[in-house]
């Protein structure tokens, strides 16, 4: 005979049994942490925390209770439920974190692989060398000028007081065309006649380029070569402004320790005229005065036959070898490296020098 | 100029331990190149030892006669030496190097057994102690020279510095022992003794042999004296020789030793006639166009109007100045001889050594300019030499035809040196400078300076100014910039070839820098037609290689030869770039007008002047072959194509500032590209260059691999970059849409871009080419291009329906154009 009004059936509670659900609980965690993946942990998942779970059947023997008992039996079951759940979030996540790093793992590749599918290419040291010239001299307010290779023999030898008597003027020294009053410019200079004649001083400009004379390619000679000029007219000009500008590019060239050493030469366009040295610490054979250009005060000549009066103005003129430059400060030792074109030679150089 | 240290030591007195270091600081401050300092005492080391030779015994059996000697040394037993020589006698002094010697060039002397003998040394020769002598064999030493056991090197003239400097054509007075001296004597501050400075024979009323000058440009004085009677056997000393040997001039007789000697220590050139061989009086003057004249050397020269000769009877007997004639020379029995010192015209001399290609020592004086003051000196110093050595009657009578202008008196602002200079002289430093080179200085508000007759150069002030700089030293001058005066760098042009060097690195290419010197062949090979302009080119007349005298116009011709080296040397892929000047002669060549340089040409004349000079542009060239993109592990390579020359053209137009819309692409026929394969590359319609594939022909004719691709741009025609404006950028979605057209084969790509772009309107984006294909669904002679449509609108999200009218627009207008049919539509 049933009593019906019993309101505690212990038979239809048994999953509220506190003991029951911690023991639910512990075996969801025990189940979960022995998943060893992702996908073991799914399958378990259902078995935890689906309908039939213990947590969740637990929860539908709430409604057997009697009311006084409801309120504490739905918490210790939430409580369990929660704890499942923690159990197996913070798995999933352990499980998740592991795969994430084998995937790395997994993903690890041979970074040494070469990959120059579209080598480099490089520009000529020469060029490069040019090009760094001319900026040295634009930071120091000059402007980069240029004139013709075949260029008006009155240009390049007559404005320069090179008379029609000096020696290289011969078949030796410069290349002729069989166009008359035109000669392969010996040198960058003809740039500051150009100058003069197209600009008022002040005048500070500087020519980098081509020159041509005729010696035969050999290790130290080319005749094809480059030059960068350069021409100061202005007034007050001295051989201490000269000097003063060459010390500052051979810094800016060669380092800190670079500094200039000249000798009384003599040179047609300039008067007084020297050679000059540069100190060159970096030398591979070791710190030493090098050769490197010519230089001097713009002879008045040159000033008047370029329509500059010489009582007002003076400057100064210099020069050098591109070629002798880079061969001394990157240590090329044959001119011919610098002619040929090898692509090896040059793509050594890159994009610097 | 070479010379030795003991000669320069007769003028200026020297510091006693001057070192090799110092002398070379000395001369080169002074501007004097110097080539080489030689201690010849260093040059031979161990004992080098005077011997006398005791006995002979003459070894037979030997190639070739074979002496066995035993040499007294100063030992206490004599030194048995075997020696190939045969030129010297039992008695005889010779010069002999003891074992552990060692000769110049490292050639080490020990005691060894040769020839079946013991040979401890060995008797030298001139050349094997480093010595140049014309003469064979060993050197027999002259009796009473030293005593067997002392050092031989002063006896052989091997205990002197040899000194050997280069002057530079503006100072002629350095060619010699006496300017040498001079200046030497202001960097030591030495005492200096003039061996000018000597009274001489002044000019006779009546003149030792007939002499008429017709043209005293030329020949602005000359002077002569006669002695006769001389030994024609007299040797010269051995110091005179010696001096010569050290100087790199050969001895020949006395009289000419003489001559040479005295150019030497004076710098006054002369030269030597044998009195009996003239016939009749001198005459000085010009060459008549056509004359000939047979010179010392034996050759046959044909004489030049500007050319001056001294003649006598029978026509030219010497080219003056320059080199004598054949008849008229000493000769080996000459006893009575004219002695001539004249001065000449620098510039004649110049032209005349040039011209016959004769640069005789002489001449190299006379072109930098020789003193005029100095014949009568050199003419009583030959004299008192020639016949203290070799006797002879002096002739009383002196010739001298002076014609020589004094040196121009210079005026000199004492403040110019300063003002040029940067370093302060005062009016007694320049005073004192200007004196100590030998210039009389007067005045001194400005100064009225007078030169030397020895210093033709000095003419202006700034030839004072430089004077004053050197002998005070360049290197005290202080180190100061300028102040800046503003500039503006590099031009708009050289940035942007900058710009286009860099792009064409980083895309691949390699840049080289070819001579410009081209093989007329070069044209046929690239297959240019017979009226191509590009034929048209300047030519060097003095080629350095007969084959190559053109000047290019093209890079590509120079540019294949740099691809063809690399290629010889073992390179397969090679892409290189040229940027560089083509040379494009104008249709008419005429003169320059004559511009003189005592003013600025006039605007006119420079204007026209340079209306000659052909056009230089700056040209970019590719060339490429072999794989662009090598092959590697991730799989196989891709040959360059000549797609890769026409982006190599778009990549530099690019980095020129040229925005892609400006930019078309047309196919061309041009040589030497292939027909088919080359691009006219254009910008705002004008053409700048092309780029493709070589053609075969051309490939073949320059040895090329298969498919060498090449691009060529003109730079310099490219508009400069305008200002670039920034674009609007929409925060808009784009709607892309893909369209596949079929058309006709031959319709270009780029056209139909063209055409889709015009015909979407100003919502398209970007138009893409992602396919192209071509197959027999198709249909003969037609192919597919598939484009990628980009659309966008500056204000809002484009609808749908928008995006599909502007795409439908843009089809429309392919098909309109060109019969275009949408597939899939």
């Amino acid at each position: 005979m049933s009593y019906r009004n019993d309101p505690y059936d212990p038979k239809q509670a048994a999953l509220l049994d506190p003991a029951a659900l911690e023991g639910a609980v512990d075996e969801a965690r025990k189940a979960f942490d022995a998943a060893s993946d992702l996908d073991e942990l799914a399958a378990l998942k259902s078995a935890h925390l689906g309908d039939r779970a213990p947590v969740s059947l637990a929860r539908r023997e709430i409604g057997s209770l009697p009311p006084a008992a409801k309120s504490d039996a739905g918490k210790r079951v939430n409580l369990a439920r929660q704890s499942v759940q923690g159990a197996y979030d913070s798995r999933l996540e352990e499980l998740e974190i592991e795969r994430a790093a084998r995937v790395l793992v997994e993903e690890r590749v041979d970074v040494t692989l070469p990959w120059d599918r579209r080598p480099r290419g490089a520009r000529h040291p020469l060029t490069t060398l040019m090009e760094h010239m001319g900026d040295l001299f634009a930071g120091m307010g000059y402007d980069i000028v240029e004139g013709p290779e075949l260029e008006l023999e009155w240009a390049n030898f007559d404005a320069l007081n090179i008379g029609p008597d000096n020696a290289v003027r011969g078949s030796m020294d410069t290349f002729y065309v069989d166009l008359p009053g035109l000669v392969m410019r010996t040198h960058t200079s003809p740039g500051q006649v150009r100058s003069m004649l197209t600009r008022q001083p002040p005048i500070y400009v500087v020519s980098p380029g081509r020159a041509y004379r005729s010696d035969e390619l050999d290790a130290t000679h080319s005749p094809v070569f480059h030059q960068i000029e350069g021409l100061v007219v202005d007034e007050g000009i001295t051989m201490a402004h000269l000097r003063g500008t060459l010390d500052h590019f051979a810094k800016a060239m060669f380092g800190p320790d670079a500094r200039t050493r000249w000798r009384p030469h003599y040179f047609p366009f300039t008067e007084p005229s020297a050679e000059f040295d540069v100190w060159f610490a970096q030398h591979r054979d070791g710190p030493r005065w090098v050769e490197w250009g010519g230089c001097g005060m713009v002879n008045p000549r040159v000033l008047t036959a370029c329509g500059i009066d010489p009582e007002r103005y003076s400057g100064f003129a210099f020069g050098m070898g591109v070629e002798r430059t880079l061969m001394f400060r990157n240590g090329v030792s044959d001119m011919r490296d610098m002619v040929e074109g090898d692509v090896r030679f040059t793509a050594n150089f890159g994009m610097e020098v | 100029m070479k010379t030795s240290l003991s000669w320069l030591r007769e003028f200026v007195e020297l510091p006693a331990g001057l070192t090799a270091e110092r002398l070379d600081e000395a001369l080169t401050n002074l501007g004097m190149e110097v080539e080489s300092i030689v201690d010849q005492a260093a040059t031979v080391r161990g004992e080098l030892v005077v011997g006398r030779v005791l006995t002979i015994e003459e070894l037979t059996g030997f190639k070739k006669p074979i002496r066995f000697t035993t040499v007294d040394v100063g030992r206490s037993e004599p030194q048995e030496i075997v020696c190939g020589a045969r030129n010297f006698a039992e008695g005889d002094l010779v010069a002999v190097i003891l074992p552990g010697g060692e000769l110049p060039g490292g050639f080490k002397i020990g005691a060894r057994k040769t020839y079946g003998r013991n040979s401890n040394g060995m008797i030298c020769s001139a050349a094997e102690l480093g010595l140049s002598g014309d003469h064979d064999g060993i050197i027999v030493l002259g009796e009473g020279a030293a005593k067997p056991g002392d050092d031989a090197r002063p006896v052989v003239g091997l205990a002197d510095v040899l000194v050997e400097v280069e002057i530079t054509p503006d100072r002629g007075y350095e060619m010699s022992l006496r300017g040498l001296a001079r200046e030497l004597s202001y960097v030591f501050d030495a005492a200096y003794t003039d061996p000018a400075a000597l009274s001489f024979q002044g000019a006779t009323e009546e003149a030792p042999y007939e002499v008429k000058i017709e043209d005293t440009v030329g020949c602005d004085r000359f002077s002569a004296r006669v002695v006769r009677g001389i030994d024609p056997s007299a040797p010269s000393p051995a110091w005179m020789q010696q001096r010569l040997v050290a100087a790199g001039i050969r001895t020949i007789s006395l009289p000419v030793d003489i001559t040479n000697y005295l150019m030497l220590e004076l710098g006054q050139p002369m030269h030597v006639f044998d009195l009996n061989r003239l016939n009749g009086g001198l005459v000085v003057r010009r060459a008549r166009p056509g004359e000939k004249l047979t010179t010392l050397d034996g050759v046959a020269r044909v004489l030049d109007a500007e050319d001056m000769v001294i003649c006598d009877d029978t026509g030219p007997i010497s080219l003056a100045a320059v080199m004598g004639g054949e008849t008229s020379e000493w000769q080996a029995d000459t006893v009575d001889v004219l002695l001539e010192a004249a001065h000449w015209d620098a510039v004649m001399v110049g032209r005349t050594a040039r011209r016959h290609k004769l640069f005789s020592e002489a001449a190299k004086r006379w072109e930098r300019g020789v003193d005029p003051q100095l014949t009568l000196v050199a003419l009583e110093r030959a004299v008192r030499i020639l016949t203290e050595h070799a006797g002879g009657t002096v002739d009383e009578r002196v010739l001298d035809i002076d014609h020589v202008a004094a040196p121009a008196t210079i005026t000199l602002d004492p403040a110019l040196p300063t003002r040029r200079i940067g370093l302060a002289y005062d009016t007694e430093q320049v005073t004192a400078l200007l004196s100590r080179v030998g210039c009389q200085v007067t005045g001194a508000g400005p100064l009225e300076v007078t030169p030397p007759s020895w210093r033709p150069d000095l003419l202006a002030p700034i030839d004072l100014v430089e004077e004053v700089a050197r002998l005070g030293g360049y290197n005290d001058i202080p180190s100061l910039l300028p102040p800046a005066r503003g500039g503006s760098g590099f031009t708009a042009a050289q940035r942007r070839r900058r710009t286009v060097g860099r792009a064409m690195a980083e895309n691949g290419y390699v840049e080289v820098l070819s001579y410009p010197f081209v093989a007329p062949a070069a044209a046929d090979q690239l297959g240019y037609a017979a009226d191509d302009p590009r034929r048209s080119a300047v030519r060097l007349t003095n080629p350095l290689s007969e084959q190559e005298p053109l000047l290019r116009t093209s890079l590509l011709p120079t540019l294949l030869g740099t691809l063809r080296r690399n290629l010889g040397r073992g390179k397969r892929d090679v892409a290189l770039f040229e940027m560089g000047t083509v040379f494009l002669p104008r249709l008419a060549s005429t003169a320059p007008p004559a511009m003189g340089v005592d003013r600025r040409p006039t605007a006119t004349e420079w204007s026209a002047a340079n209306e000659i000079v052909p056009v230089q542009p700056w040209h970019l060239a590719v060339a490429l072959t072999g794989e662009i993109e090598p092959a590697g592990w991730w799989g196989p390579g891709r040959a360059a194509s000549w797609a890769d020359a026409v982006e190599a053209a778009r990549i530099a137009l690019s980095a020129a500032g040229v925005t892609a819309d400006r930019v078309s692409v047309a196919a061309a026929e041009l040589a030497p590209w292939h027909p088919g394969r080359c691009a006219a590359i254009s910008v705002d319609g004008a053409v700048v260059g092309h780029a493709g594939e070589l053609h075969p022909a051309v490939v073949s004719a320059f040895e090329l691999p298969k498919r060498t691709c090449v691009a060529e741009l003109d730079l310099d025609v490219l508009p400069l970059p305008p200002v670039t404006q920034a674009p609007a950028i929409s925060s808009f979605p784009p709607a892309l849409i893909d369209v596949a057209l079929v058309l006709d084969a031959a319709v270009p790509a780029a056209d139909v871009s063209a055409v889709l772009a015009s015909g979407a309107g100003t919502l398209l984006e970007s138009v893409s080419l992602f396919d192209l294909y071509e197959s027999e669904q198709l249909g003969e002679n037609k192919k597919s291009l598939a484009y990628k449509l980009t659309f966008r609108a500056p204000d809002r999200t484009l609808t749908t329906e928008e995006t599909l009218a502007a795409r439908d627009a843009a089809v429309a207008a392919v098909t309109s154009r060109f019969g275009a049919v949408l597939r899939g539509a």
